[in-house]
């Protein structure tokens, strides 16, 4: 009885792989790179197209992962061995600045995707304000393209930027979690320093304490948190967030540097019942 | 699933094959022992102040070692030996049924109604055990026998009404009985609103509103075998609880049960009674009626149970024996959203059961040996398999917040045994017995989420990893007659190890707005529990007698705090006047003062209180017809009081007048 029912399942899993196999030996094999992303916007110059992909489909405020293709406008083939950077740049009345981002680089098993991040700051109420510049250089020749992008505000603060008490502005970052579980969820924070308008530079080997709330209870607390610490093997922030229902929670953060002098927050009591440096969470 | 059965049976062999060891040693009958509440509808009796149509938790309170706590006016926790629900075992006809609600609103004597039962055995301690494990004890609701008696059709019907709340009841009863087929309809219809607390202090969220139906039919094969099908629906709706924050919107259940049944009297084999069962509760709590509350919510609770157990009597000169396997599946699932009160915010959701599944097996032994015409030495054993498996990913990863290690499933082996000594003569009569249990965490203590007692004021969170609640009992029974004047003393002695019980932890923050703290289940090494009872009992004439009752109960931890919901010193005393066509009774009942409270686990002094009581009956005969009266009066000083079991010390009933009209035809 059993044994029937194994030998079911093998040859049901035998002939599944079988016609897989087929499929690839007799056509050419259509992967579709950019699978589960939205298109953003595309940037062109008279040589290529770059192709701007999240999973949105849209920029938000704070940490955005962007996957980018570029074609060959000629061709109309991606472009396999291009090394790119960007610099996007917000336009403000009297000045210009950047935010932290990370350039992109091949994606590990992909032919044309190129993927990084960038960390919106700010955003203007219309999306407007941002542009980007992309700098690729295929076959040593540069090329660059820059258009004028729209980021919108996310509804929660999931980023924040702030001067820190040694007056050095700072901007924090949520990454994780994406995905938030009633329960154990991995933190991730990116913490940047805003050097000049233009340079973001990774602050390393600070510490973030984590000190979860939801103001809709009662300021309620949830037990078994951690406190971020820096993690050399990606430059981000981690710790333990326990999530105790879904609702709207308050992360509030104290940012202390090498030293334990606190650079920002404070700590939550029944007279104050937010920290000055906090994100935001929904779920 | 498959893969559960067939454990549960390999248990089960398992289980048998130990059992046969203890069994042989080890003897007990537990119903001579059994204290058994008839659930006489309409006959008189002077036994308190019985009402045609008291509810079932009105009944159990006749019983000395139970104590109903009320969080309202409806659904009691009954208590035994100063021991709540999850210490007790309490079965329908020995089904399994568990309530669906995270706040014991529905204790599940509350889904059943008189008209549905035929008597209640009530088991102390180990006693307890025949259908499940226990510390505190037993209760076995029972539904009628199998009603072959060729009468053919009867009927009859009640109305009562009470002044206090303005309380109308209603039942009809409908009967056909042939010689090899019977079929019993029944309903009950119960509507109270807000009662009355002494002078006049009207008591907000106590109404309430519920029916019951239930359908029993038999059909005789032959001579020994016959079948019984049962069903019963039970929904109330509307119930208010004014010792809590919230009410109940709907209350329901369905029980079904089929059950076969094998007699024979002149084989060593005198019964084979094996049943089929399932059950399913809905509990939905309700804050809509609530004009202040500090955030809105939904609270809906399921229960679903299925299971069986076939039991098998055998008897001779020397021995009565009695092997019950029983097995159930039980699914508790509660969860709650919240509203916030800004509406931006999105609601909140948590489970608070996740999905709890338990599957339990076991097998029950039990022999009845007469030494002699004087003396019985009654034995019984228990063993059970018990699993639970966390069902829902999402509550598994909600406890894994506070047990990182935690996995979704959980077993643990039970066992009870008892040995009872009985000793009868014409002046005297004594039993003595020790007994031995153990009981799994219930679901809440296990794996509760953010349970809010507002008892305490704390929020409860359930631990996975607790021990099995383990208890040695001595209990001792003694009565002696002479001429009309009786005397009986009844002690039990409870020593319970890994006594489960919520220990604050300073470090979590509550989620419910206003709770003090969380406390988290743990166990205490160990407590103890002593209750005592004397009674007395004196007919002056054939028709005059009065009788009284002390006891005195007492609880205590390891850590050398009192326990809460221990009974206060606690008397009753009574007059009565019989004759068969009426009936009077006067009685007085009352708490001394509650000097023993538990202010550590959140329990606060209650004073002594004092209450009168009068209830009269009648009986008329018209023809072939019967009336029975029952009326009375409740509280006749108007005292306003609470006891130590009301929850958050709400005041009881004030004065009450009631009239129970019962017609037979």
């Amino acid at each position: 009885m059993k044994l029937k029912y194994i030998l079911l399942a093998l040859l049901i899993a035998l002939f599944t792989v079988a016609c897989s196999e087929d499929d690839s030996n007799y056509e050419a094999p259509i992967v579709n790179e950019v699978e589960g992303l939205n298109k953003v916007q595309e940037i062109t110059n008279n040589d290529h197209t770059i192709e701007l992909y999240t999973a949105s489909g849209r920029f938000y405020t704070g940490y955005n992962a962007i996957s980018i293709r570029i074609k060959d406008n000629t061709t109309d083939t991606y472009i396999e061995n291009a090394s790119v950077s960007w610099m996007p740049v917000m336009q403000m009345p009297t000045m210009q600045h950047s935010c932290p981002n990370t350039n992109p680089i091949k994606e590990p098993g992909k032919d044309t995707v190129y993927s990084g991040n960038i960390i919106y700051q700010m955003a203007f109420e219309d999306g407007t304000g941002w542009s980007l510049t992309v700098n690729y250089t295929i076959n040593d020749m540069d090329y660059s393209s820059t258009a004028a992008i729209t980021v919108m505000q996310n509804d929660d603060q999931n980023v924040s930027s702030f001067m820190g008490s040694d007056n050095k502005r700072y901007v924090v970052a949520m990454i994780e979690p994406k995905n938030p579980i009633i329960g154990n969820n991995e933190l991730v924070v990116g913490v940047y320093e805003m050097e000049s308008m233009m340079s973001f530079p990774v602050v390393q080997d600070f510490t973030l304490s984590l000190d979860p709330r939801m103001p809709g209870m009662g300021n309620h607390s949830s037990p078994n948190n951690t406190n971020l610490t820096y993690n050399s093997a990606d430059n981000m922030y981690h710790a333990n967030l326990t999530l105790t229902m879904t609702g709207y929670w308050v992360l509030n953060l104290k940012l202390m540097n090498t030293e334990g002098d606190i650079l920002k927050g404070e700590a939550v009591t029944e007279d104050n019942i937010q920290s000055s440096l906090y994100l935001e969470l929904e779920f | 699933m498959k893969k559960y059965v067939i454990y549960c049976i390999g248990l089960l062999f398992s289980a048998a094959v130990y059992a046969q060891e203890p069994e042989a040693i080890v003897e007990k009958d537990t119903t001579q022992l059994q204290e058994v509440i008839v659930i006489g509808q309409r006959k008189l009796s002077n036994y308190r102040q019985e009402k045609t149509l008291s509810s079932v938790d009105d009944y159990l309170e006749k019983s000395n070692k139970i104590t109903m706590i009320k969080r309202g006016n409806y659904a009691w926790e009954p208590t035994m030996n100063n021991m709540t629900s999850e210490r007790l075992n309490v079965t329908i006809d020995g089904m399994q049924i568990f309530g669906a609600c995270t706040d014991k609103m529905d204790p599940i004597t509350s889904y059943v109604d008189v008209s549905n039962l035929e008597k209640v055995n009530i088991g102390s301690g180990q006693e307890g055990a025949e259908n499940g494990h226990c510390v505190g004890g037993g209760i076995d609701l029972q539904l009628p026998q199998s009603k072959f008696y060729d009468f053919g059709f009867k009927s009859s019907a009640d109305l009562g009404y009470e002044t206090n709340g303005n309380y109308r009841t209603a039942g009809l009863d409908l009967e056909y009985s042939g010689n090899k087929f019977y079929l019993n309809a029944d309903g009950i219809y119960r509507k109270s609103d807000n009662y009355d607390a002494g002078n006049n202090e009207e008591v907000l969220y106590s109404q309430f509103e519920k029916y019951n139906v239930s359908l029993q039919g038999g059909y005789k094969l032959n001579e020994k075998h016959a079948i019984d099908a049962n069903l019963i629906y039970d929904k109330a709706t509307d119930v208010g609880y004014p010792a809590l924050p919230m009410d109940v919107s709907l209350a329901e259940a369905l029980i079904a049960s089929l059950t076969h049944t094998y007699k024979n009297d002149t084989t060593f084999v005198k019964s084979w009674e094996s049943k089929l069962y399932f059950n399913t509760i809905t509990h939905i709590m309700d804050d809509s009626k609530r004009p202040d509350v500090p955030i809105r919510m939904d609270m809906p609770g399921w229960s679903d149970t299925y299971g069986f157990y076939s039991k098998v009597g055998f008897k001779d000169e020397k021995h009565d024996i009695l092997i019950n396997l029983n097995g159930f599946y039980n699914r508790s699932v509660a969860e709650m959203t919240m509203y916030p009160n800004d509406s931006n915010q999105p609601a909140m959701f948590m489970y608070t059961w996740p999905d709890i599944r338990t599957l339990y097996s076991g097998i029950f032994a039990k022999d009845a040996i007469s030494l002699s015409d004087k003396e019985t030495l009654t034995a019984s054993a228990r063993f059970g398999f018990h699993n639970n498996t966390i069902a829902e990913q999402v509550g598994l990863e909600s406890l894994q917040i506070f047990y990182p290690e935690l996995t979704d499933s959980k077993n643990r082996f039970l066992m009870s045994v008892a040995a009872d000594y009985q000793l009868q003569t014409k002046t005297y009569d004594a039993s003595f017995g020790l007994g031995y249990g153990e009981r799994a965490p219930s679901v809440s203590e296990g794996y509760g989420f953010f349970l809010f007692n507002s008892f305490d004021n704390y929020d409860y969170i359930g631990n996975p990893t607790l021990n099995n609640e383990k208890s040695v009992e001595v209990n001792a029974k003694a009565n002696y007659y002479k001429n009309r004047f009786k005397v009986g003393i009844e002690a039990s002695y409870f020593y319970i190890m890994d006594y489960i019980i919520g220990e604050i932890d300073p470090n979590l923050s509550a989620m419910t707005i206003g709770a003090n703290g969380v406390r988290i289940y743990n166990a205490l090494d160990n407590a103890s529990i002593f209750d005592v009872f004397l009674n007395m009992s004196y007919d002056l004439t054939e028709k005059l007698s009065a009788n009284a009752t002390v006891g005195y109960n007492y609880g205590s931890g390891s850590n050398g705090e009192n326990l809460p919901l221990i009974r206060p010193f606690s008397y009753l005393a009574e007059v009565a006047y019989n004759t068969n066509k009426f009936n009077v009774a006067l009685q007085l009942e009352g708490n001394g003062n509650q000097s023993r409270y538990s202010s550590f686990y959140g329990e606060d002094k209650t004073s002594a209180y004092a209450v009168l009581n009068l209830n009269l009956g009648n009986i008329l005969y018209l023809k072939n017809n019967k009336m029975v009266f029952k009326y009375g009066v409740e509280n006749i000083l108007d005292a306003n009081y609470s006891t130590y079991a009301d929850w958050n010390n709400i005041p009881r009933q004030g004065r009450n007048f009631y009239i129970n009209v019962s017609y037979v035809f």
